[in-house]
């Protein structure tokens, strides 16, 4: 019987094998940064244990940062757990692209950009969207601290096999439709726990119609339906974008690592525990209404009742939602106003996502009352974007144009939204207080939250896109 | 590690579905280097009203919630964020088991490496315990690692299941690094083999 591409990578990695199940594996790329990290360097040096593989350790700093002026860090704790990272990686001699580093931003965008995410890695990282680099056919998770601690100390971690999923994405995607409605629409169709225990496989006619940065959209989502990992196969995309880059294979290396990914496809006769389909070809964009990433549906749908609940614990969780969200069952998504917009985050603060945004808003302006705020992934990112002129296109409509960190995806820095606000975030999170307490998060794409900027409440895109305002 | 060979201790019931990690210790708490201290930020916004007031409602306030020391918790407990921080919290507040019909993996591994211990039961019989409990029918449970078995104060005695590498170094208070530390040579030599794509040029 043939390999998933999950098999080949484990395989690949197996140290020792016991017995009872666990197995030893060997960790090719250890991503770091400020919050998970601290507890784990004081345990290496309590135990007078050493990193074991520096240069395949890379950290930085990206979840406190603040992005008016990154530098100017106000919060004590915050700049303490800052300065401790320095002092960690200078101790442990790891590589970090700190505050001043033309190369910091989100650890799960700055990974792909310099070349350190290769196809066929095992990558992890003390944060659970990990999961993203896994659209270069890396295996790649989150771990605890202790985890990192261990992985710092051994290169390895233990591991039980997990399941295997494929998940078939068939069709393709109408104009204005992105990979962030496919992997909203997948998770509200199918909860926010059915890939517990699994890796996912993510294939499918659409998976070849997709840039790299949409299949890190995806992939980043892959732990909010409590899958441990996504991939995709690499082809010659993975390959296109992987080339040249800081830190990739180069000369006779890069031929030898180019022959070796073509091989990492799930094989035709390979099985896989669970095997499913998704449409993707009638998928409306999609926007959250509760505090779950699968409390959500298309934008001309309307506010679910809990009345309708299958079970008496599913119709508490709705009220429990609704109740949170300031949201009546019945109404319509496109009528509930926006006081804010967040386009940011590991799962969509790439460049190709502000290109889209930025197409959107041209021209255009920000609706009265509404904050609306871009934080671009990476300082590459917003390099890149100020070169094609984006930033100017959402500062003349009214959007401010910051610095690169994870911002007011989960609000440990000073973004974050008033209680009582309601929020449309290019972000993965919709938990009760995740962009501050009492803030109402609604998870949408980068063109749908654009869109929502311009009109004040939520408005379909594709028709936005063809008639103008509709405010 | 604290080793957890048998555990005896009240129960507190918690009725809500999906709870996340950002509920267990918000984000606000995640700044400190320490791994202690965090247990009076558990379950914080829904513990506490926003002037700091304890939320009188909410389950670990009831008067028969003090002294708790075993949680049973429902569907997907501890899912989203891989914070370490959820566990340190629930311990440091004193929680040495959760029992929960399923758990998120990353929750799940990070209880082992702080000693305390998760168990998957049926919903069935999460259901059936969550019921009686809420009638006042039983209070307290013991549970038995070595012999994977829960008991009530009522006298309901189930089995349940526990992987055996985590049993074990969960009854003893062994430290994982320790234990890989054993298979050093098999690492060096799984380095030695290593292909270029691993490499970080």
């Amino acid at each position: 019987m043939g390999k998933t591409l999950f098999e080949k990578v484990w395989d690949a990695h197996v140290v020792k094998q016991l017995p009872d199940g666990q197995a030893l594996l060997y960790i090719d790329l250890h991503l770091v940064h400020e919050v998970t990290s601290p507890q784990a360097f004081a345990g290496l040096r309590f135990a007078k244990r050493a990193v074991r593989q520096p240069a395949q350790t890379f950290a930085t700093m990206d979840h406190n940062v603040p992005t008016v002026n990154p530098t100017d860090v106000r919060d004590a704790i915050a700049k303490k757990q800052i300065e401790t990272l320095m002092e960690n990686c200078r101790e442990f001699n790891v590589s970090l692209a700190g505050l001043d580093s033309p190369f910091q931003g989100i650890v799960h965008v700055i990974g792909p950009e310099l070349g350190l995410t290769l196809p066929g890695k095992t990558i992890v990282c003390g944060d659970s969207h990990t999961s993203t680099h896994g659209a270069f056919g890396a295996l790649a998770f989150g771990i605890g601290t202790s985890e990192v601690e261990h992985v710092l100390a051994t290169q390895c971690l233990w591991q039980n096999r997990p399941k295997t999923m494929r998940i078939r994405l068939n069709g393709s995607l109408q104009s204005g439709i992105t990979a962030k409605d496919v992997i909203l629409g997948l998770i509200a169709k199918y909860g926010v726990n059915f890939g517990t225990g699994y890796v996912v496989e993510y294939a499918g006619t659409l998976i070849p119609q997709l840039s790299m940065e949409q299949r890190m959209t995806i992939c980043n989502m892959s732990i909010e339906f409590g899958a441990r990992a996504g991939m995709m196969a690499p082809d010659e995309t993975t390959i296109a974008y992987v080339k040249g880059r800081q830190h990739a294979p180069a000369g006779e290396a890069w031929e030898a690592a180019v022959t070796e990914w073509r091989t990492l496809v799930s094989d035709a006769d390979a099985q896989f525990d669970l095997d499913i389909e998704f449409d993707v070809n009638a998928l409306e964009p999609q926007v959250t209404w509760g505090t779950n990433p699968g409390m959500g549906g298309g934008v001309n749908g309307i506010v679910p009742d809990p009345a309708d609940a299958a079970t008496e614990t599913e119709a508490r969780a709705i009220r429990q939602a609704l109740e949170y969200m300031g949201l009546e069952p019945g109404t319509k998504i496109s009528e509930i106003p926006i006081q804010h917009v967040f386009i940011g985050s590991c799962t969509n603060a790439r460049i190709e996502d502000l290109r889209l945004a930025a197409a959107i808003v041209e021209g255009r302006k920000v609706a009265a009352g509404v904050h609306a705020m871009v934080v671009p992934g990476s300082k590459q990112v917003k390099q890149q974007a100020e070169e094609e002129g984006l930033h100017k296109i959402f500062l003349a409509a009214g959007f401010e144009w910051r610095e690169p960190g994870c911002s007011m995806c989960l609000g440990m820095n000073p973004d974050i939204i008033p209680a009582g606000e309601r929020c449309a975030s290019t972000s993965n999170r919709n938990f009760e207080g995740r962009q501050g307490r009492g803030a109402r998060t609604h998870l949408v794409s980068p063109a749908m939250a654009a869109a929502a900027a311009i009109a004040g409440h939520f408005v379909d895109v594709r028709t936005f896109q063809s008639e103008g305002v509709t405010a | 590690m604290e080793p957890l060979v048998k555990h005896e201790g009240k129960v507190v019931c918690m009725n809500r579905l999906n709870v996340d990690t950002d509920q267990i210790i918000p984000k606000q708490f995640l700044k400190r280097i320490e791994r202690d201290g965090f247990g009076e930020f558990l379950f914080y916004d829904w513990r506490y009203e926003a002037d700091g007031t304890p939320n009188a409602e909410f389950e670990l306030n009831t008067a028969r919630a003090q002294g708790a020391t075993i949680l049973l918790a429902d569907e997907n407990f501890g899912c989203g964020s891989s914070r370490e921080h959820a566990v340190w919290a629930l311990a440091d507040y004193g929680f040495r088991v959760v029992i929960a019909p399923s758990f998120a993996d990353i929750f799940f591994n990070n209880c082992f490496k702080n000693g305390v211990l998760p168990i998957v039961i049926p919903s069935d019989l999460r259901k059936e315990l969550a019921e009686t409990h809420a009638k006042g029918q039983w209070e307290r449970a013991t549970v038995d690692l070595e012999a994977q078995v829960i008991e009530t104060d009522c006298g309901q005695r189930f089995q349940f299941e526990v992987d055996p590498h985590k049993r074990y170094m969960l009854l003893n208070g062994l430290d994982d690094i320790g234990l890989t530390l054993q298979y050093e040579d098999d690492i060096r030599a799984y380095e030695a083999s290593r292909k270029a794509y691993q490499f970080v040029y």
